[in-house]
């Protein structure tokens, strides 16, 4: 499972990448939204996968139960959230880019720093 | 009062909301000048306590210190966050009348809070990950201000912006992520605890580095500066100001902490690493201010050579470097503050930030021609001011340490500065007015309240430089703290105060 996770891991991160070098901004707003989950799934996979096992058990006390960590799973759906806000933001930042100046095309902004 | 710790955060949420409420445009402005007013009060309050009693903690929601979210207060974010205050004070009484420039629209508030918000979280968070989601905060409100006019030149600035940002944001994300994995927790205090115990050097750096690459583009460090003098020229001036005085700082702010407090191993390692970064920040950060003409772009290549000197501090990595450091950062987020302000207010007499257009200014703006030459001494650090002491400290430290090539690197980007500083002064005050740009006529009248802030971060510049040497003792007795990390631990794990 976690060699699977490794490799999507891996994969998204380089079609990531190969979007953010991309012209167009909407390709580059898709390519953040790969890395971001990317990274996302990398601190998942931080502390280890344990297929099954609970993240929450009652504290009963005598038998050992294997326990995942919930730790990565709270950071993870905080950093999902944090995503989603940042990419809604993008996108709308996208549309009044579009609206405004009427390209898509990052080339286009060389003006602003010489 | 430990419950108070938490108020630097609770204040600017409060404003928030109540700026999210309001529709009137009056009461906005001064609930803004009200608002920074208390929290300044608050942010001297706590440094107050912190300098009597000692490191003060809060363990959010009553979780003992490694499960729980920590905030801590110790003496390097106690000053941080009264420089920070100072800063959101001047910001607010300067937008009063410059916000309605181009966007006459009181929402400015509502994430002018938010940045403090993240600002005052990120300086006072004891956890990795609280750090990171503070700088979120951070920068959302950043990108709404940098984007805020909806004009062509301002979204082309801030898609840059945003680009290199967020990617910085997942950079961080990734180390902290990788760290927990290798450490078990993200508590700072509990991660310089075991990391001081265990074995830990080889996989830990693949951590430090992501992180240290996602601080050094919140800070725009050398070679991840790039975002920063391509959109600090695009809003609003007052949105400048703040980003100026406060964005990068946060940056080099967190780097400090980070590296004092957790990554240790591989200190030749990242002691050069730092050194060499900050000898390149600062010459090419100078070099590229000297050969701008838009005052705006002068000033913001040279926060770049700034940060370079605030870097060297952490490089030096003994106490009087480290407090060099930070004596470093709060005489240029004043100064630099305020030299943006005059930039905004010889935009307003003149009608433009282009040095070719402008000119005359010493002689139709007396008082105009004081408050620049203020910060821009400050900032070259020209004796009584308060940047020569910042210059002073670093260079002394940097010899007692014998590092001499940052030193004369140092010396040399000094000359960079003043030659830059020089050039705006020559520009736009002492030159004639050039014939085929008479300027706005009628004369603008500028009122008090549009001179007030520079005036007042320039004499904070002065006194600061006429005071230098309690301000220089608590810097160096905040580094040394940082340095000398057991009270740091044993104040948030095991709740003593030292």
């Amino acid at each position: 499972m976690e060699v699977i996770l490794a490799i999507l891991v891996g994969i998204l991160f380089t079609a990531g990448v190969y979007l953010l070098l991309r012209r167009s901004i909407v390709k580059f707003i898709i390519g953040f939204i790969f890395i971001s989950n990317a990274t996302n799934l990398l601190v998942f996979m931080a502390s280890g996968l344990l297929a099954g096992a609970p993240a929450f058990i009652r504290d009963e006390g005598g038998e050992k139960i294997i326990m995942a960590d919930p730790v990565p799973q709270a950071l993870v759906l905080t950093a999902i959230v944090i995503g989603l806000g940042i990419t809604a933001f993008t996108l709308a930042l996208k549309y009044r880019f579009f609206q405004v100046t009427g390209t898509d095309d990052l080339d286009q902004l060389k003006r602003t720093d010489q | 009062m430990n419950t108070a710790a938490a108020l630097p955060i609770l204040i600017p949420l409060v404003l928030m909301i109540i700026m999210i409420i309001n529709r009137s445009d009056t009461l906005a402005r001064w609930t803004g000048v009200a608002g920074s007013l208390l929290l300044l009060a608050c942010s001297v309050y706590l440094f107050a306590t912190v300098r009597h009693s000692g490191i003060l903690t809060l363990q959010a929601g009553g979780w003992r210190a490694p499960f729980g979210i920590t905030l801590v207060i110790d003496l390097f974010s106690g000053l941080m966050l009264m420089a920070g205050s100072v800063i959101l004070v001047a910001v607010s009484v300067f937008s009063v009348r410059f916000i309605r420039e181009d966007c006459c629209n009181n929402r400015f508030y509502v994430f002018f809070f938010s940045l403090a918000m993240g600002l005052n979280g990120s300086f006072i968070t004891g956890d990795l990950f609280n750090l990171f989601v503070w700088f979120e905060v951070l920068l959302l409100s950043s990108f709404v201000l940098i984007t805020y006019g909806s004009t062509p030149q301002q979204l082309k600035g801030g898609v840059k912006y945003l680009a290199l940002n967020l990617l910085g944001s997942l950079f961080f994300l990734a180390g902290t992520g990788l760290f927990y994995g290798e450490t078990g927790t993200l508590n700072m205090a509990r991660l310089a605890e075991l990391l001081r115990e265990g074995e830990y050097s080889a996989s830990l750096n693949v951590s430090a580095i992501l992180i240290f690459v996602a601080f050094g583009i919140k800070g725009a460090v050398f070679p991840f500066h790039f975002w920063l003098p391509a959109s600090y020229h695009t809003p609003n001036i007052t949105i400048t100001s703040l980003f100026a005085g406060l964005l990068s700082k946060v940056g080099v702010y967190a780097m400090i902490r980070v590296f004092t407090l957790l990554f240790m191993h591989d200190q030749v390692f990242w002691q050069h690493l730092f050194l060499v970064v900050a000898g390149l920040t600062m010459v090419i950060g100078g070099m590229a201010a000297t050969a701008q003409y838009e005052t705006r772009r002068v000033l913001s290549y040279h926060i770049i050579s700034q940060i370079g000197y605030m870097v060297m501090g952490l490089g030096i990595y003994t106490p009087l470097g480290i407090a060099g450091a930070l004596f470093f950062m709060i005489h240029n987020m004043l100064a630099k503050t305020a030299a943006f302000m005059v930039a905004g207010l010889i935009r307003r007499v003149k009608g433009s930030y282009e040095l070719m257009e402008i000119g005359g200014l010493y002689r139709e703006r007396p008082l105009l021609a004081v408050l620049f030459i203020v910060p821009a001494f400050a900032l070259a650090g020209v004796p009584p001011l308060s940047g020569f002491f910042a210059k002073f400290i670093l260079i002394k430290a940097g010899l007692e340490d014998g590092h001499y090539w940052i030193t004369a690197m140092a010396v040399f980007t000094a000359m960079l500065t003043l030659f830059s500083m020089i050039k705006i002064w020559n520009e736009a005050f002492l030159k004639k007015t050039p014939g085929n740009h008479p300027g706005i006529n009628p004369p603008v009248r500028l009122n008090w309240i549009d001179l007030f802030p520079p005036a007042f971060l320039g004499s904070l510049s002065i006194l600061m430089g006429l005071f230098a040497g309690p301000v220089f003792r608590f810097a160096l007795e905040a580094a040394r703290v940082l340095t000398n990390v057991s009270p740091y631990i044993e104040s948030v794990i095991y709740g003593l105060s030292p």
